[in-house]
């Protein structure tokens, strides 16, 4: 299949690896942000490729665990109000929020849909004109065009009985915010390749220039990654931290500009809560004045109750990279995929399933 | 009295509550739609019970299918409710004979769409050799029952001499896969969601009980056989490792896929390891006679891409380990809970 058997060529990343093992003799520690990396590391065993001076960590880059309790509480309370129907991607399904789940609230008749992008909601909406359909909008940039397409349109359409509940959140902020904790000394970022393709490179030139921290785009196949860690790994050596794209195919500096115009014009931008990491201020979206009519925070009132963390979880420390799904006590003896605590060990592109899912099984 | 009742059969082009009350139209929906199709001289009989005789060791299953769509590309509900019960024989070394089907359909359900799948059933029983001598239908209230579920139950005569099991796999047995997997799980999965791939997929619903024959005729040294239905292959892996408490190594590399199966599940980002098929089995068998059963394998067309994907080991016992197309490992673990699209 073009443009993902060349990404997977055995020859070509054992290449790559030789050379970073042959280039390497500082210390690299590099950060991926991006959930979809980590599963990509995880299930081709890239690790095991790397010399150890090359060390792997997983940041906060996977929508659903980075939502907070609170939230999903927000969803669970909109759930269970009259005649509304809830739509969501599938991922947020089975995570807990402080007392149940979407997947728990569905078998207690909640109407709760599985979509795929939020045009099926709209669609709902146009079908069912006696429900009020709330698509739960979680994402990072990648998401946020597509929301903000449904919101136009769903304005241009008149339709009524369509909302958001809009927990966007934004990526730069985060890094930043990382950064600034300063509990991880990162070396390096392998910044995330899909949100890249929407916002570009700017954001990330301040980490190279005031945090000295390496940075370059990476797509998601392992030569990709390899890649990615090869020019890491060489402007670490060079000591010149610099913005780079490995990930050409799919990213341009700039982004994508029809994107970033509209969500522009849908969205303000305001602090959001990560989990783990807490408020960051300016690391959110909220529907812009115009189209309040469509934000489910303003049209329904919402009462979630009081929050509650999960004892023992270290789903925060993992997403700042703090520990490793390993170092937790609960991970793959209280929290399996089955009976998951915290987010990380729901959602596919979280950290610890996908270390419990894709380990090497030595570490299990 | 009759002609009015077969009049409103026809009149009516769709299931209602009545069609299950034990009434004419009952009987009716029997003798019009569901009994000529399939009929044999044990079905017949139309007694409460069919009666046969059978000797030697026995094997026998039930299966519930709920499919939904009821119709999907490469198959049906009825063909997947004949061949699930004749391949759970078939995987134990039976030879599949006699099967019940036990029908409940949602009231409206179309009389041709029921027509469709009873077609469906009379033709896949044909083909699998096996005849459907007991059965049982129930029309329950709209919105009860999705459309129509079907129950199989199946028994068949275990071969001599053969025990096969998930806990007979021995430490060098080598692993053999009929074909390419996840065809089944996203064919089903395209239709539900509306998904249109540009390679199309086809379900790969078939009855595997000739390729066991044809199996068991090239070597009876097969110790272990199960076809990977629900969970994928990764469930049939991990539940053989468990049972014979062996190691199990595959390699990425060998497993065949096609080429719509991958697109759609890079695009979803599922693991193909994980979907269900219908017509695929994996063989744990003596190395010695692995060459044999691959030959008998590739030249029935349910195994034309009969491949051996790894072997059993000493190493990680219970535990299911797969080398990465770029030599790193990795654990296969086994599935949990409902396979999910991701969300970007």
């Amino acid at each position: 299949m073009r443009f993902i058997d060349e990404f997977r060529d055995a020859g070509l990343a054992r290449k790559l690896a030789h050379r970073i093992a042959a280039v390497s003799t500082k210390q690299a520690r590099l950060m991926e942000f991006c959930g979809g990396h980590t599963v990509a590391i995880m299930k081709n065993g890239i690790r095991q490729l790397l010399p150890p001076t090359v060390q792997m960590l997983s940041g906060p880059g996977c929508p659903v665990c980075v939502t907070a309790n609170s939230d999903i509480d927000k969803v669970l309370a909109l759930a269970r109000l009259p005649d509304v129907t809830i739509t969501t991607f599938g991922d947020m399904l089975k995570v807990p929020g402080s007392y149940s789940s979407l997947q728990r609230a569905r078998a207690d008749g909640c109407d709760i849909r599985i979509v795929y992008s939020t045009q099926d909601a709209l669609q709902i909406a146009r079908e069912n004109p006696a429900k009020s359909v709330v698509f739960i909008g979680i994402g990072f940039e990648t998401t946020a065009p597509t929301v903000a397409a449904a919101v136009m349109q769903a304005d241009a359409e008149k339709i009524k009985n369509f909302y958001i509940l809009c927990l966007l959140k934004l990526t730069p902020p985060a890094m930043k915010a990382l950064l600034d904790l300063g509990e991880v000394k990162l070396d390096g970022i392998i910044c995330p390749g899909h949100v890249s393709a929407i916002i570009g490179t700017h954001p990330y030139q301040s980490y190279a220039r005031d945090y000295r921290v390496a940075c370059v785009v990476s797509g998601f196949e392992p030569v990709d990654i390899l890649q990615a860690v090869e020019m890491l790994v060489q402007q670490i050596e060079a000591g010149k931290p610099d913005v780079e794209i490995a990930y050409t195919r799919g990213v341009k500096p700039e982004g994508n500009i029809k994107a970033l115009e509209m969500m522009q014009k849908a969205f303000d931008i305001r602090g959001a809560t990560w989990r783990g990491i807490g408020t960051i201020p300016s690391s959110g979206y909220r529907l812009k004045q115009k189209y309040s009519r469509f934000d489910a925070e303003t049209a329904f009132v919402i009462d979630p109750g009081p929050v509650r963390e999960h004892q023992g979880c270290c789903c925060g420390e993992v997403l700042r990279g703090v520990k490793t799904p390993a170092d937790c006590k609960l991970f793959a003896k209280v929290c399996v995929p089955e009976n998951p605590v915290g987010p990380c060990m729901v959602s596919s592109e979280g950290s610890c399933a996908a270390y419990y899912q894709y380990g090497d099984f030595h570490e299990r | 009295m009759p002609p009015i009742i077969s009049t409103e059969i026809f009149m009516n082009d769709k299931i209602l509550l009545a069609h299950g009350s034990g009434s004419k139209l009952s009987h009716d929906l029997l003798e019009k739609i569901l009994v000529p199709p399939i009929n044999n001289s044990i079905l017949a009989r139309m007694d409460d019970a069919a009666v046969f005789e059978l000797s030697g060791k026995l094997a026998f299953t039930t299966d519930s299918y709920v499919v939904s769509p009821i119709f999907f590309p490469g198959g049906d509900i009825g063909r997947l409710a004949v061949c699930g019960t004749v391949n759970d024989l078939s995987m134990s070394g039976a030879e599949p004979l006699y099967l019940s089907l036990a029908l409940i359909i949602e009231e409206g359900l179309e009389l041709e769409e029921l027509r469709r799948i009873i077609e469906s059933v009379k033709n896949t029983c044909a083909e699998a050799g096996v005849q459907i001598i007991t059965g049982d239908t129930k029309v329950v209230n709209h919105g009860k029952a999705d459309k129509l579920f079907i129950n199989t139950a199946g028994i068949g005569v275990i071969r001599k001499g053969l025990d096969i099991s998930g806990a007979n796999a021995k430490v060098g047995d080598k692993i053999i896969l009929s074909g390419s997997i996840g065809e089944h799980g996203i064919a089903v999965m395209s239709q539900r969601e509306g998904l249109q791939f540009s390679v199309p997929v086809q379900s790969d619903c078939a009855p595997l009980n000739r390729l066991v024959s044809d199996m068991l005729g090239a070597s009876r040294k097969i110790n272990c056989l199960r076809d990977p239905t629900r969970g994928g292959l990764a469930a049939t892996l991990n539940e053989f490792a468990r049972q014979s408490n062996a190691g199990i190594s595959i390699e990425e590399e060998k497993i065949p896929l096609h080429d719509g199966v991958r697109g759609a599940c890079e695009l979803l980002g599922l693991d193909p390891l994980y979907i269900a098929n219908e017509g695929k089995l994996v063989a744990i068998v003596s190395p010695a006679d692995t060459e044999e059963i691959l030959a008998a394998m590739r030249k029935n067309k349910y195994a034309g891409g009969a491949v051996v994907i790894g072997e059993v080991t000493a190493e990680h016992r219970g535990r299911v380990v797969m080398k990465t197309r770029i030599g790193a490992s990795r654990i296969v673990d086994m599935p949990t809970g409902e396979i999910l699209p991701r969300i970007c």
